[in-house]
């Protein structure tokens, strides 16, 4: 039977992260076998409620290595040699995009990252990617084990399932050489709900023409409750912090709405937001690839459009 | 002392052609060159190469050659970082080498470097814009033992050892690496410079140094791919737009709201 084991990674609140717990929906749908996660890091909530067969934690992660996970990958690798899983998961994320990456390379196995699907039969671990920056899908086969795979923010729900696993810990006997030290960690500052859990995201791009309407879409973000992001040309412009962008490099994000105001709708900004509800587009270009991705538009100027929108939208909130 | 940077660079088809020109050849499971489009270095691995730049103009003693491996390279596209002020190119150029999977592309990495190196400074895009991964630089580090830091948007040369910057999702991190490290630079470093004509003129005088498989020792039974691609196409998108049109722009923007209302969507 198909072993699988998960990593499960705590999220900057102390618990486990959404994206694990895409994860974990995934995982289980890979064998008939309990799954076994390895939380790496300190939670501050219980993890013991997780939908899995058992919990392996490692504890010898710390502050120090967040960034670096030159410890973390050498606990996990240690952990993967001696249990011997046939699929190892984690979700897209920091993390998950280097320890996969380096585990991979130490074990000499197969990594595909960003999956938004993966299924099992007989073996064979079939997995789909986007590539080309979304303007394409490719489908791999992996037939040496372990598949080590990264699973794309959105792709999958948590199903909700809760389960009672026997929680043990693990310790490697290796201490990783720290030979990079992180000094000092430096956040921007955030007012009001996290981009990646925002249930509106308003987002704005070069089609603003500059930082100053940023204001306007924080009006709107304000009015909705929900949070400000940009594309990358915007980003790059120095308009807004690169902490905003959403997309193939930057964030994931899946609200009920996401309005892309100035944005041209381009595969990589794509990426961060096509598992968004509904996508509300304000573009004064009518052949924008942006009206191809989104359920409602506007076709105009948005220094006309918004006004009017946002004082709509304050009346109905009203 | 001289510091001896390489820069990994990859040669990919230009990420701004416009989607109706995409193409993909679901037989060979190909791109299909879009006419009149053609390839260009990876726009990560010219941040990388600024980087590196940029340590030439703080003082640093910097000798900064730039590696590719594939096949069919156009040399217009890989000579752009010696315009931009590279010293060397160095290109591992033979038959089905553009298809090569991350670790096979390690691999050939790996050989070159232990051939060419020491160098003190290992520099990569933070990925490629085709298959849009990130693990060559990342394999590389644990197939070299050498440390490593993905994302840096700023580094500094500072003794033995580079003071860097690396981006986190809600900021970014100081850290300091040994020399020799692997790092992945990303765009948040800013843009690449735009070579100017002495730098045009230089490149046009430079020649690739062009290696074979069989000059680094190596086979393509020795590039197996670990992932096996059985299928590449472009996805169909049946979204149907629902287009609001009032008597003028302000109008619009009111019933865009009243609709997204009536979806109960706000
Ligand atoms: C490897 C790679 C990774 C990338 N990752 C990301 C990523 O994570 N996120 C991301 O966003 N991009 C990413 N990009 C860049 C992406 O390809 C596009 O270049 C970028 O998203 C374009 O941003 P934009 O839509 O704001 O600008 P443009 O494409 O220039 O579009 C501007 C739009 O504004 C409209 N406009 C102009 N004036 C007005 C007006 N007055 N009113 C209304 N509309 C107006 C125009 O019609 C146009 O559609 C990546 C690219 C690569 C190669």
């Amino acid at each position: 039977m198909t072993s699988v084991l998960l990593v499960a990674e705590i999220d900057d609140q102390g618990a486990i992260s959404q994206t694990t717990l895409q994860a974990v929906t995934a995982a289980n749908g890979l064998t008939s076998a309990e799954i076994t996660a390895v939380v790496a890091g300190e939670a501050t909530e219980p993890v013991t409620s997780l939908a899995v067969g058992k919990i392996v934690t490692i504890s010898a992660i710390d502050d120090a290595d967040i960034g670096v996970y030159d410890q973390a990958t050498t606990d996990i690798a240690a952990l993967v040699s001696s249990t011997k899983p046939d699929i190892v998961v984690f979700g897209k994320s920091d993390f998950g995009s280097i320890v996969g990456a380096r585990l991979a390379f130490r074990s000499d196995s197969a990594f595909a990252s960003d999956c938004i699907e993966i299924s099992n039969a007989d073996g064979t671990v079939k997995i789909t990617r986007p590539v080309y920056g979304g303007s394409a899908l490719a489908e791999f086969e992996i037939s040496s084990t372990p598949a080590i795979v990264t699973l794309r923010a959105g792709a999958y729900e948590p199903d909700g399932e809760t389960g009672s696993p026997a929680v043990e810990a693990f310790a490697s006997n290796e201490r990783a050489s720290r030979t990079v030290s992180v000094t000092d960690t430096v956040s921007e500052a955030r007012d009001g709900v996290r981009l990646e859990d925002a249930n509106f995201v308003v987002s704005g791009g070069r089609g603003l023409g500059g930082p100053e309407p940023f204001s306007v879409l924080a009006d709107l973000a304000q009015a909705l409750d929900g949070a400000v992001g940009a594309s990358r040309a915007a980003c790059d412009a120095g308009w807004i912090d690169h902490s905003h962008q959403v997309g193939l490099t930057g964030k994931s994000v899946s609200p009920d709405v996401y309005i892309a105001i100035g944005i041209s709708g381009a595969s990589q900004h794509m990426a961060g937001c096509s598992s968004s509800r509904a996508i509300v587009a304000i573009n004064k270009d009518a052949d924008s690839n942006i009206f191809k991705e989104a359920r409602f538009g506007v076709v105009g100027d948005w220094e006309k459009v918004l006004p009017s929108f946002l004082a709509t939208v304050r009346e109905l909130k009203a | 002392m001289t510091v001896r940077i390489v820069v990994l660079a990859k040669q990919v088809p230009d990420p701004e052609t416009p989607p109706s020109q995409f193409k993909i050849d679901e037989s060979t499971n190909s791109v299909i060159p879009a006419n009149g489009v053609p390839p260009v270095v990876n726009g990560f691995d010219l941040n990388a190469v600024e980087a590196a730049l940029r340590l030439r103009d703080s003082g640093a003693d910097v000798e900064i050659t730039v590696l590719s491996v594939g096949s069919d390279f156009v040399m217009d596209a890989m000579k752009k970082p010696l315009a931009m002020g590279a010293d060397r190119l160095v290109l591992v150029d033979d038959a089905g080498l553009d298809k090569l999977d991350a670790s096979a592309t390690v691999k050939v990495l790996a050989a070159v470097i232990e051939k060419d190196g020491p160098f003190d400074l290992i520099l990569g895009g933070r990925q490629a814009s085709d298959w849009d991964q990130g693990h060559v630089a990342l394999g590389l580090a644990e197939v070299l033992g050498l440390p490593l830091v993905s994302l840096v948007q700023k580094l500094e040369m500072d003794g033995a050892s580079v003071s860097l910057q690396r981006v986190i999702p809600d900021g970014y991190q100081m850290i300091t690496a040994p020399v020799p490290s692997i790092l992945t630079i990303t765009n948040e470093l800013g843009e690449p410079r735009y070579p100017n004509l002495r730098g045009i003129m230089q490149a046009s005088r430079k020649k690739p140094e062009i290696l074979s498989l069989g000059d680094i020792g190596l086979t393509s039974d020795d590039l197996a791919p670990r992932l096996e691609l059985k299928r590449l196409y472009v996805p169909e998108s049946n979204r149907q737009v629902e287009l609001i049109k009032g008597e003028d722009e302000a109008d619009s923007g009111k019933k865009l709201a009243l609709r997204l209302r009536e979806e109960k969507l706000i």
